[in-house]
């Protein structure tokens, strides 16, 4: 069995430190619903499980006029009953909200969802979607880091020792912008994205498109932002052909594996799908419909 | 290696346990201090078995760590009805023959409080989607669906 050294530091400098100066595998304890899992089967003698949900701000959201602040270890559960954000970004609430059943919802997070670092993990597209910055704390001080490039591979993203994801903050869009994001899995419920897209769309008053983000998952070592299919739609009115060639792009940039859940020709083709759909639902919802 | 003194509050009532810090809650709750209505399926967050409420949460006391409920609320199944008298949801349970070899049952119970207290007036097809992450072997969960319901109903009544 694994020894566990448990701490639960009330400040990020106290979180740092712990992490920084630590001899044995440290690792920070949000939801646990990934890590104590991961741990149950290791063999390390000894490690450090850093608590981090102590810490202020950590477990909060807050949307002012500017932005959206989330502390990366909000439960799925309390985020998803956040009705002012689910108005603000209903895409990445969905998202958060497909993380598994209601126990897993009630320790969950979206910022473990993201430094767990599985190429499915279903808030990642539509983080991508709405261009998220991660804020990293470390013992050199802050730096924030789009979230397209935080993840770094399979279970691997760019913190360092000693670092600690801090805040997620997402800028509030401009006027008449929403995102959808969209999976596709065998059943109805608790099952890992086959594929997955979240996209962000910016309609003029005429319904002409001037901005959008398309991230996807499941179809790659990490979700992809795909800035070809959001060239493809941005200028249309979202019509059959736009929708297409976002569809088209975002198959190109795909590069899945084939495993029991799909095969690549199949993740290549509904991801492009979801693309269509998601941005759909997005332009629906940006005119207000 | 040190054990970790937590002070918590389950059902209601104060309490104080030694753990060591790697036991999941489901181990300290059932080990430790006895309390074996809480049950293990699988102890990976897959089938539910373990439900309790965390700070009013419904949670996987297998993906739990003991010593995350210091200065917590934790409700398990034997808060759920009192000593001499069930629990509408656990009468209807009977009722409608919704156990068969009654692992899942516990997990179920607490879920079904948990879904009950947020939405008294579940349609079936949200009481099936919050009750998704509760397994059951046996049953083929028709008849628990019509326990839930049943019971949301003699609640709402009774309200
Ligand atoms: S024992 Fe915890 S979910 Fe199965
Ligand atoms: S009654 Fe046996 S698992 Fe549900």
């Amino acid at each position: 069995m694994v020894s566990v050294v448990y701490e639960a530091p009330d400040s990020i400098e106290g979180a740092v430190n712990l992490l920084a100066n630590a001899d044995v595998p440290a690792h920070i304890l949000a939801g646990g619903t990934d890590l104590i899992i991961q741990t149950n089967g290791s063999s390390d003698a000894e490690r450090l499980f850093v608590d981090v949900k102590k810490i202020a701000g950590m477990t909060e959201a807050n949307l002012t006029d500017t932005a959206l602040v989330l502390g990366p270890s909000m439960s799925c559960a309390a985020f998803t009953e956040c009705d002012d954000i689910k108005a603000v970004f209903p895409g990445l609430v969905e998202a958060a909200y497909l993380i598994g059943s209601t126990q897993v919802q009630g320790r969950a997070s979206v910022g473990g969802n993201l430094c767990n670092s599985s190429p499915a993990a279903d808030t990642i597209p539509a983080l991508i979607a709405n261009g998220a910055q991660c804020v990293i704390a470390g013992p050199g001080g802050e730096r924030t880091v789009p979230v397209e490039e935080f993840v770094t591979g399979v279970g691997r993203n760019c913190m360092e020792k000693g670092e600690l994801l801090k805040q997620i903050t997402i800028a509030r869009p401009a006027a008449n912008t929403s995102d959808a994001y969209l999976r596709f899995i065998p059943r109805t419920e608790m099952d890992i994205a086959v594929a997955g897209a979240g996209v962000s769309i910016t309609l003029d008053d005429n319904g002409t498109c001037t901005a959008a983000r398309v991230g996807i998952g499941a179809v790659a070592p990490t979700a992809l932002l795909v800035p070809d299919a959001a060239a493809a739609l941005v200028g249309s009115t979202l019509d059959d052909a736009a929708l297409q060639a976002a569809a088209d792009a975002a198959s190109a940039a795909s590069s899945p594996i084939t495993d029991r859940r799909g095969t690549v020709e199949y993740r290549r083709q509904v991801v492009g799908v979801l693309v269509k759909r998601a941005a759909t639902i997005a332009a629906e919802r940006a005119k207000g419909g | 290696m040190a054990k970790s003194h937590v002070s918590t509050s389950i059902n209601g009532e104060p309490v104080e346990y030694l753990c060591d810090p790697g036991d999941t809650l489901l181990d300290v709750l059932r080990n430790e201090l006895q309390l074996t209505g809480t049950k293990e399926g699988c102890g990976s967050g897959d089938c539910g078995a373990c439900s309790v409420t965390l700070n009013g949460r419904l949670v996987c006391s297998c993906l739990v760590l003991g010593v995350e409920a210091e200065g917590a609320e934790v409700g398990t199944i034997e808060g759920v009805g009192a000593n001499d008298k069930l629990h509408v949801i656990q009468e209807k349970f009977l009722e409608h023959a919704a156990l068969q070899c009654g692992v899942c049952t516990p997990g179920l119970i607490v879920s079904t409080k948990a879904l009950l207290e947020e939405n008294p007036n579940p349609t079936e097809e949200e009481a099936r989607y919050y009750l998704a992450g509760n397994l059951c072997r046996c049953t083929g969960y028709d008849k628990i669906i019509r326990a839930v319901m049943d019971a949301a109903e003699t609640m709402r009544e009774g309200a």
